[in-house]
């Protein structure tokens, strides 16, 4: 692995795998509440992908369970060549390589910026300290902030910490990028530079799956927009498709609810 | 275009108003703002006159502090009202720190305390460096040395049997031991009252329910009479051990549901965040939920030492004689058989254990003020 920072830009580590996440006839039930019906999703090395729907219609608890933050009851989902099982050590392999950004940014509010984003390259990938601390200030700039780094995350807007948790999130180098919609606490105005650094990291080559309201951003970055609803996969189509030419009726209905 | 209304110029900023300002407009702000708070402010101000004055009464104007014997501190010798009888604590002061620990040997006691100090302060004060280092030299290393400086029988030191030991050391003992057992037992006795797996936690639960629901003398008194009786006959444990590992657990239930709460007030979020970076359990509770529940409770885990510290008292009833113990033998003395020498003895016992506990809440406040600097 690389620990000069500077030499790969992109943050994307080379693999053999052509498929970034596969998940096929994936259920999930939270007691008797059917959540997930028949997942089948493949997501391509690269690819963007944008998942939209109404609220409970399960966007936030598939991605979940990419890196297992949620468990499933039947199905598979093989992510970078991995699959997830009850096995703790894949599980921990998984999410070393998948990196999240949450709703509620889910900052460490008793360290730094620099040591919220230094913390699991030193414990978990055992970089040197020194090291870790100089790919930290590097992704800390590419999010535009490297001011902030010696700062509290309670002394930031909540952009900027949003912006330092994709930091955080880059500094372990992950192969796939997961966002619970991540604009979605937000005060109005900090919504774009949130979603300027996202399609930064979308022009990098970045394989990205972001759970989204912001149907702008799913147009000018997604390669597809996967609609949700009732846990279900109803339509996934390339975005000039997807919002011109819906096809489904329950796409067309959420459609004309959020786009004026 | 017209608008109904459009600022030409931007408010600039301006100063407060003055009155609000000074130590004297805020002293009549806060003392003597209406008739019902200067009424309280005079009722205040006479019981607070009514128990300072007699206090400094006793323990300093009318207060004996020379004397040789309890004939020094009668009224009928001094000729006034006599206060408090500090001869008699300057001649039992031996016997308050060391118990009946041997003559001669005292300066392995002293030499304890030092060393405790020593490694103490520097690790108190969050401005002097290697605090691991220094971690690992009073929690690892001073026990083990401690014990063989204070019980011997080796390094060519005599043994000195715990029986003999007593006063301000039996009481640092138990307190220091309790204290440092408490919290890390007591952590790990809340991670596991919330574990998932379930002989994890119904164990915890039911060491934290068992040693909650009991009060310590009853711990005590099991500990030290009843607890030979199960135990094999060749087996013998020692009498200030068992008191220790009594009140060490004692304390650890406690500090056990304190820490729990802690827990408990830090979001679910934190420790997923943990997860998806790929931190394992223990290094998400180590590195992100603790240093964050443990600030939290600050005040809970130094209200149980402070509790803990006075507790010790109680070992007074299985014949270990502790600070407070060593006093009430040494008023037995009737060499210094005084009216004074009980209220003399209580106001000086009141004063070291005040000293202790206050110091541990200013101490307490000090490090939540420093955790929260920047924040």
């Amino acid at each position: 692995m690389t620990t000069d920072p500077t030499a790969d830009t992109s943050g994307i580590r080379t693999t053999q795998n052509a498929v970034a996440v596969d998940m096929s006839g994936v259920h999930k039930w939270y007691g008797q509440f059917h959540v997930l019906r028949h997942i089948n999703l493949t997501v391509a090395r690269g690819e963007r992908i944008v998942i939209a729907g109404p609220s409970g219609s399960g966007k936030s608890t598939l991605i979940r369970c990419i890196n297992a933050l949620e468990e499933y009851q039947r199905g598979r989902i093989v992510v970078d060549g991995i699959e997830l099982s009850d096995d703790v050590k894949k599980v921990e392999r998984v999410r070393r390589d998948v990196g999240m950004v949450f709703q509620q940014f889910n900052l460490f509010p008793h360290l730094t910026v620099l040591q919220n984003c230094t913390l699991a390259p030193i414990w978990v990938r055992h970089m040197a300290k020194k090291d870790a601390e100089a790919a930290a200030r590097h992704y800390l700039e590419r999010v535009r902030i490297p001011e902030q780094a010696d700062k509290y995350p309670g002394q930031l807007s909540g952009g900027q910490q949003q912006r330092v948790a994709i930091a955080r999130a880059l500094c372990m180098n992950p192969k796939i990028m997961l966002f619970d919609e991540p604009t979605s606490a937000l005060d109005p105005e900090m919504v774009k530079e949130v979603l300027d650094t996202m399609v930064q990291l979308a022009m990098d080559g970045m394989t990205m799956l972001c759970v989204t309201h912001e149907m702008g951003f799913a147009r000018q970055v997604a390669n597809r927009v996967v609609f949700m609803d009732d846990g279900q996969i109803v339509e996934a189509n390339a975005p000039q498709e997807f919002f011109e030419n819906p096809q489904h009726e329950r796409t067309k209905l959420f459609l004309s609810q959020i786009l004026r | 275009m017209s608008v109904a209304y459009l600022r030409r110029a931007m408010a600039e900023p301006e100063p407060p108003p003055v009155a609000s300002h000074g130590v004297w407009a805020r002293t009549r702000e806060r003392l003597f703002s209406g008739p019902f708070n200067i009424a309280l402010t005079v009722v205040s101000a006479i019981v607070i006159a009514a128990v300072a004055i007699p206090l400094l009464r006793f323990l300093v104007i009318d207060a004996v502090w020379d004397g040789a014997s309890r004939v020094d501190c009668l009224t009928e010798t001094v000729g006034r009202p006599v206060g408090a009888c500090w001869p008699f604590i300057g001649a039992k002061f031996t016997q308050l720190v060391y118990g009946f620990y041997p003559w001669g040997q005292h300066w392995r006691v002293d030499l304890t305390f030092v060393l405790g100090a020593v490694l103490l302060v520097p690790l108190l004060i969050p401005r002097v460096p290697w605090k691991l280092a220094n971690a690992i030299l009073f929690f690892g290393v001073y026990p083990i040395v401690a014990f063989y400086l204070l019980v011997g029988g080796r390094f060519g030191l005599d043994h000195v049997e715990t029986r003999s030991w007593g006063g301000l050391l039996v009481t640092l003992v138990v307190a220091g031991t309790g204290i440092v057992v408490s919290l890390p037992l007591g952590i790990l006795l809340a991670l596991g009252r919330r574990s998932q797996m379930p002989i994890v936690h119904s164990l915890s639960v039911v060491f934290i329910e068992f040693w909650r629901g009991v009060p310590l003398i009853t711990i005590l008194f099991f500990s030290s009479y009843m607890l030979p009786l199960f135990l094999p006959g060749t087996w013998t444990l020692d009498a200030l051990l068992r008191v220790l590992i009594g009140t060490a657990l004692f304390a650890s239930a406690y500090m056990a549901e304190v820490v729990r709460a802690g827990l408990q007030a830090i979001p679910r979020g934190q420790i997923e965040a943990g997860q998806a970076i790929g931190l394992g359990y223990w290094r998400i509770m180590g590195l992100i939920v603790m240093p964050q529940a443990l600030r939290l409770v600050i005040p809970g885990i130094v209200n149980t030492f402070i509790g803990l510290f006075k507790d010790t008292t109680l070992v007074l009833i299985v014949a270990i004689f502790d600070f407070l113990g060593q006093m009430r033998a040494a008023f037995a003395d009737p060499n210094w058989a005084t009216p004074n020498t009980l209220f003399t003895g209580f106001a000086f016992a009141g004063i070291v254990y005040f000293l202790f506990c206050f110091g541990m809440s200013r101490y307490s406040l000090f490090v939540e003020r420093w955790l929260k600097r920047g924040r």
